[in-house]
């Protein structure tokens, strides 16, 4: 331990003779953004992918190609890219002269040894399932990178954009999680765990050097103390403010930029599509068609929240507004129970994991379904631990409630297992559609057909779409409004004169 | 028997109690639902990737050859690699100690300035202003959560005033930053203490001074200051450190608390976030080192009693 008596005491007599001004004041060119959740490794490529990639993404590491603000795909380490005709063979033109902050180069080579890494029997990235879809990977020279797929995939380029598919320098992998290191415009200082992460411009950066010297992630998981950090000025952004409560008193206030954003995040009451009565698709319309979404989005989130009618982000441009599908209409739901063969109602256990929107929604829908005679019961389920085991590994459930962050997984439904418990051919048909997809309106038409099936047969109740409620410091600009992926990406951001 | 081999029969119980503590500890830990490994990768992973995870942590060995291994290194001082952080959880504790145990002796001396002064002065005149006082200071702070406290000072002297941090701790490299970043929890934490530390100093006085020696004292001619300070308070302190004493597991569950709403680097929001991530190594870890800290502080509070009071020096 560092942590001696004579430096406490030179601390407490420094103390004694400074006595300074209490609050931090950051110095130009520094800024601080508030994470809630503290990655456990500040390696994406394994495990958390979310929490991770908030810290480190576009800050740290980067890919291949990137995901801009706006959703779209953007070349980054890969300059240029073509794809065969045929869909399997995408071949990568890659930027010279780029460096890692260790000192080594990025080449064909460290792109191979990071895809194959990721693709490997003993591969501990969480989002692998994305990438199986390739099968072989060439590096026939230190520019080009080939890759050959198994079967045609028109949304792998949007999964190398992904924190989970950042390039790795091979001789790091076993210090990432700790002491990453990538090829980004800032390079970490210092992790003080359970606080903060201090990252520093890296001089040898091979784009266009960053505005700021340092940006720090602070670590406060409670949003109080999140807005109180942002009120005294330590902190600078809050991206994604989990309180919708404490977010009103910003929208008048002209030091700070208050922005409703759109996220990615789906809220969604998932049923155990195998269980009675829940195997019934006439008694999840009934459901569905018991719940005012609009009431819902007003209790629990102040209102700031967008109805959906099917598990996509409204902000994407092959959403399909679904919600007049199943409309909030209690009688034609009771009608509809009745004609499943449950006049009188049913009683379940409604399994909610302990977090506050999940604990809000269930209450409110706890509401509306006693309106059609059904009875749920809210059991707890401790979040994550618990919640995973008892709901998404077991399927020991009857309904859940859940917030999925992932961009673009509407995919999830064809998978199989899943917590659902659902399965379509008409739904694996359209996500079929989607892989062959040769053109974007091919695409745009596979993912709107898949919409609409999940969008009938309702495996879960979809709720409402979250916004992304950001609050930063009105002298910064260039801070991401939406959130195409769960970033903080900090390289355009400076501070205004 | 002679107090070195009562302390050596102290020590050999302690140990074996340890070992009983570990292996509660444990299965307690091992018994919650949830898997690290599918936690820490996510709900996208699929099962393949889950496994080689949990090989590489290890996680797919036998309960008790895992339960040996833990409890092996705790005696070679090797506790392990914390699944997530992937770091060593004895670098892991060391780190967070130096948050964790400056506070809570802030917070300790901090309890004991205020009460036992008010106290001993409640106890000169029972019912008096200063007493009711101390009784209304003493009800509130029993009444009030320390997370909530601290809350309050959030709002009222860091929001308010400016004057503190709202939370944070910016290292010990920051000299009086650092300080001034424990203050407001240390308060936080002290306060509930200081209440049940004022009560129970008020009592003992009031006790020890109808006591007969007491009496004696004044009716040699001693002063009522030099009774009180020469005979009174020395005899009022037994209950005093042993309620200090009792407290200290109150103290340590309050940092959990106290720490996350100020969300500073200590044990109690490493205890909190390694349960909610089923980081389980640190977590049984951290469980150990707490029933250890309680179990020390008992054996501590044993030998003050010798020193407090020379009667029992004799005895068994």
């Amino acid at each position: 331990m560092r942590l001696t008596l004579p430096s406490l005491l030179k601390s407490a007599s420094t103390a004694a003779l400074l006595c300074v001004t209490p609050t931090v004041v950051l110095a130009a060119g520094d800024v601080s953004f508030v994470q809630a959740v503290e990655p456990p490794g500040l390696d994406p490529t394994v495990s958390s992918p979310v929490a991770a990639g908030q810290v480190v993404w576009q800050n740290l590491f980067e890919g291949l190609v990137t995901i801009d603000a706006a959703g779209e795909i953007q070349p980054q380490l890969a300059s240029a890219w073509e794809i065969s005709e045929d869909g399997l063979t995408y071949t990568f033109t890659l930027v010279p002269d780029v460096s890692f902050h260790n000192g080594q180069a990025f080449s064909a080579e460290t792109a191979k040894f990071t895809l194959e890494r990721i693709l490997s029997e003993d591969s501990t990235n969480g989002q692998k399932a994305l990438y199986t879809v390739i099968d072989s990977v060439e590096a026939p020279d230190a520019a080009t990178l080939v890759l050959h797929l198994s079967a045609a995939s028109s949304d792998l380029l949007y999964w190398l954009g992904f924190p989970a598919a950042v390039m790795i320098e091979p001789t790091s992998v076993e210090t990432n999680a700790t002491d990453p290191v990538g090829t980004g415009p800032f390079k970490l200082d210092e992790w003080r765990k359970g606080d903060r992460v201090i990252m520093s411009a890296f001089d040898g950066y091979w784009g266009e050097t960053p505005a700021l010297d340092t940006v720090t992630a602070r670590f406060i998981a409670d949003p109080q103390a999140q807005v109180a950090a942002l009120k005294s000025g330590q902190v600078n952004i809050v991206a994604e403010l989990a309180a919708p409560e404490l977010f009103g008193q910003f929208v008048e206030d002209d030091t700070f930029v208050a922005h409703v954003g759109s996220g990615e995040m789906e809220v969604v009451a998932g049923m155990n599509n195998t269980r009675p009565p829940f195997d019934n698709a006439k008694v999840r319309q009934a459901l569905m068609m018991s719940i005012d979404r609009n009431l819902l989005i007003e209790a629990v989130k102040s209102g700031y929240g967008t109805p959906i009618g099917t598990h996509f982000s409204p902000a994407s441009p092959y959403y399909e507004d679904l919600t007049g599908l199943y409309p909030y209409d209690p009688e034609a739901a009771k009608a509809l129970l009745a004609e499943a063969g449950y006049p009188d109602g049913f009683e379940f256990t409604f399994k909610v994991p302990t977090r506050t929107y999940a604990q809000r929604s269930a209450e409110i829908m706890q509401a509306f379904f006693a309106q059609i005679g059904v009875t749920a019961t809210i059991a707890s389920s401790d979040f994550p631990a618990a919640w995973v085991q008892e709901v998404f590994k077991d399927t020991d459930y009857d309904m859940t409630i859940i917030g999925h962050a992932e961009p673009l997984d509407i995919g999830i439904y064809a998978r199989d297992p899943y917590y659902f418990n659902y399965t379509s051919d008409a739904f694996d048909a359209a996500m079929a559609d989607v892989a062959a997809a040769a053109t974007p309106e091919a695409r745009a038409a596979g993912y709107k057909a898949a919409e609409e099936v999940v969008a009938k047969d309702l495996p879960a109740l979809f709720l409402y779409s979250e916004p992304k409620l950001g609050v930063w410091d009105a002298g910064l600009t260039g801070v991401w409004e939406n959130g195409p992926v769960p970033s903080n990406d900090m390289t355009d951001v400076a501070w205004a004169d | 028997m002679p107090p070195l081999k009562k302390f050596s029969r102290q020590i050999a119980g302690l140990v074996l109690l340890l070992a009983v503590t570990s292996l509660v500890i444990f299965l307690a830990i091992e018994a919650a639902p949830g898997d690290p490994a599918q936690i820490m990768l996510g709900t996208n992973a699929q099962a393949d990737t889950v496994a080689a995870l949990r090989a590489e942590l290890g996680l797919d060995r036998p309960l008790m050859v895992r339960y040996l291994a833990w409890l092996g290194g705790v005696f070679t001082g090797d506790l392990g690699t914390s699944y997530t952080y992937g770091t060593p959880v004895a670098e892991l504790i060391g780190e967070r100690l130096r948050v964790t145990l400056p506070l809570t002796a802030m917070a300790t001396l901090l309890a004991v300035a205020i009460s036992l002064p008010l106290g001993v002065w409640a106890a000169q005149r029972p019912n008096g202003p200063v007493d009711t006082l101390a009784s209304v200071f003493s009800q509130f702070g029993i009444a009030v959560p320390n997370f909530w406290i601290g809350l309050l000072l959030i709002l009222g002297l860091a929001l308010g005033l400016g004057w503190f941090p709202t939370g944070g701790f910016p290292g010990w490299g920051a000299g009086w930053l650092a300080v001034q970043a424990l203050i407001l929890p240390a308060v936080a934490l002290a306060l509930p203490q200081a209440a049940v530390l004022t009560r129970v100093t008020r009592a003992a006085v009031i006790e020890v001074t109808n006591e007969d020696f007491v009496r004696t004292a004044r009716a040699k001619g001693l002063t009522r200051n030099r009774a009180l300070w020469r005979h009174t308070v020395p005899n009022a302190l037994l209950p005093v450190v042993t309620m200090l004493g009792l407290q200290i597991p109150f103290l340590i569950s309050g940092a959990v608390l106290v720490e996350n709403v100020f969300t500073l680097p200590g044990i109690g929001t490493l205890a909190y976030s390694a349960l909610s991530q089923r980081d389980l190594i640190v977590v049984q870890n951290v469980v150990l080192l707490f029933a250890i800290v309680v179990m020390v502080v008992n054996v501590i509070v044993d030998a003050l009693y010798v020193l407090l009071d020379p009667r029992l020096r004799g005895r068994a």
